[in-house]
């Protein structure tokens, strides 16, 4: 058995654990970073990659806000295997129904000084042509932007390792509580702090935590430059992103730098193996070519699955756990854990170290959770 | 002689025999098929569908296996994908 003395241990080498490690020391701090596999294998792998702005609660708005300036901020310093394209969101609206709600959103974003621009049916189809007649509209997000995850995740990574992080890559997590992370080696890590940032795999390390798996279908087509431009996601998504019981999908694709589509989204409880679903799928595909018909003539070149870490209230869990002093989470950021993961960092760092932050704590304080045991259906 | 037909292969006009694939009638315009990411040329590998490396525009249509179709009187061949990538 090995011992190492760390001032903090964090589990779970997505970006966010990425992020939490290269902010630990950057403050200084001694890390490892530990996951079982290898940057980025859960969900950071598996995502989209959108910085986007989501207004479904005060707290999620200030989150995602803070975190995709926090990535403007970063820009520059973002190497080209990133892909950071501030191509922007447009919401679109399938009718007056859905008008009015991009009304509202253009309302809330402007008050807190987000560039929004309402579209209307003429000017969708000038930005995007491609998607089909008879749309309402929408709502141009400008500074939202797409980046490729796992390299983003990678350069987090590294930015730690340069500034001392040790990396431990490979071997699985048996147990982590009271200052101590033990890995099925025997390795033990011991740290004043530990860092639960696994995401979908955090609550079989720390039980009793509210998150639970949300799986979701991906496919990437072959290179079709300008088909899609921003990206868009249907307004209908609230609606059926915010079922926490029955399956959904929604019309939501990424343009990427190579000319390629990212057609998504599936949302499934209770779906635990990683194999794609048909059934889901077809549905998604069907959904997205009914709001773009050219992408029914387009290739897929490869289709896969990953798993959300969601929690009841659609907040994530950043902050200490009330039940081990030691234990900190970095977890349950469901479908924006890339927009938000450089903010959780800042959030989590501030907690550990005392330090003061731009945005409120308590609407993702972990120990709000003994609170909405009745929200999961 | 078997019948010919006509088509236009990146502008230029091509003849060949009724039953020829696009492949052939893109090797009679000397031309390649495309373009690999980093700038290699790419032609027919397996002639069976399999590979993906002989992709060309026809009428429009973006990554479609030239090995695999037939050519048709007055189809518009492009081997120069519209990509942000280099082309021929």
């Amino acid at each position: 058995m090995s011992r190492a003395a760390y001032d903090v241990a964090i589990v779970g080498a997505g970006i966010v654990g990425a992020a939490c490690a290269n902010e630990c020391a950057r403050h200084g701090m001694r890390v490892v970073l530990i996951d079982q596999d290898s940057a980025g294998g859960g969900a950071t792998n598996a995502a989209m990659g959108h910085i986007v702005v989501m207004d479904d609660s005060e707290a999620q708005f200030s989150l995602t806000r803070y975190s995709q300036q926090l990535w403007q901020e970063l820009k520059p310093q973002l190497p080209d295997d990133v892909e950071y394209e501030q191509c922007g969101t447009i919401w679109v609206a399938a009718d007056e129904d859905e008008m009015q709600a991009v009304r509202r959103k253009h309302a809330y974003y402007s008050r807190d000084g987000v560039p929004v621009e309402v579209l209307d049916s003429e000017s969708l189809r000038r930005l995007e042509p491609n998607l089909r007649n008879g749309l309402a509209g929408g709502l141009l997000v400008p500074e939202d932007a797409v980046l490729y995850p796992p390299c983003a995740a990678r350069f987090l990574m590294e930015r730690a390792r340069a500034a001392g992080t040790t990396l431990s890559f490979g071997v699985q997590v048996s147990r982590m509580g009271n200052g101590c992370v033990r890995l099925s080696d025997g390795t033990e890590f011991s740290a004043p702090v530990i860092v639960n940032a696994a995401g979908a795999a955090s609550p079989m390390l720390t039980p009793g935590i509210e998150v639970k798996k949300r799986k979701g279908h991906l496919v990437i087509t072959d290179r079709y430059p300008g088909l899609v431009r921003h990206q868009l996601v249907e307004l209908g998504y609230l609606k059926s992103a915010h079922s926490v019981i029955s399956d959904s999908v929604a019309f939501n694709v990424q343009p990427r730098r190579t000319g390629q589509v990212l057609i998504g989204s599936s949302r499934q409880f209770g779906a635990e193996n990683n194999e794609v679903d048909h059934q889901i799928l077809a549905r998604m595909v069907q959904r997205a070519s009914h709001y773009m018909p050219a992408l029914a003539h387009t290739s897929a070149i490869r289709v896969w699955t990953g798993f959300r870490a969601a929690t009841p209230d659609k907040l994530p869990l950043i902050g200490p756990w009330p039940e081990d002093s030691t234990l900190y989470l970095a977890t349950g950021h469901e479908g924006l854990g890339i927009t938000t993961s450089l903010a959780t960092a800042r959030l989590l760092v501030a907690q550990i170290t005392g330090g003061t932050t731009e945005i409120p704590v308590e609407p993702y304080l972990p120990a709000r959770t003994g609170s909405m045991e009745h929200l999961h259906a | 002689m078997p019948e010919q037909i006509t088509l236009m292969v990146n502008g230029r006009s091509v003849s060949v025999a009724r039953g020829a694939t696009v492949a052939i009638a893109v090797t009679v315009a000397g031309m390649h098929c495309r373009n690999s990411v980093t700038g290699e040329p790419r032609g027919p590998l397996c002639g069976m569908g399999i590979c993906f490396e002989c992709r060309v525009e026809i009428d429009g249509a973006l990554h479609q296996r030239s090995c695999q179709i037939l050519c048709a009187s007055g189809m518009n061949v492009r081997t120069n994908e519209q990509g942000n990538y280099k082309t021929i």
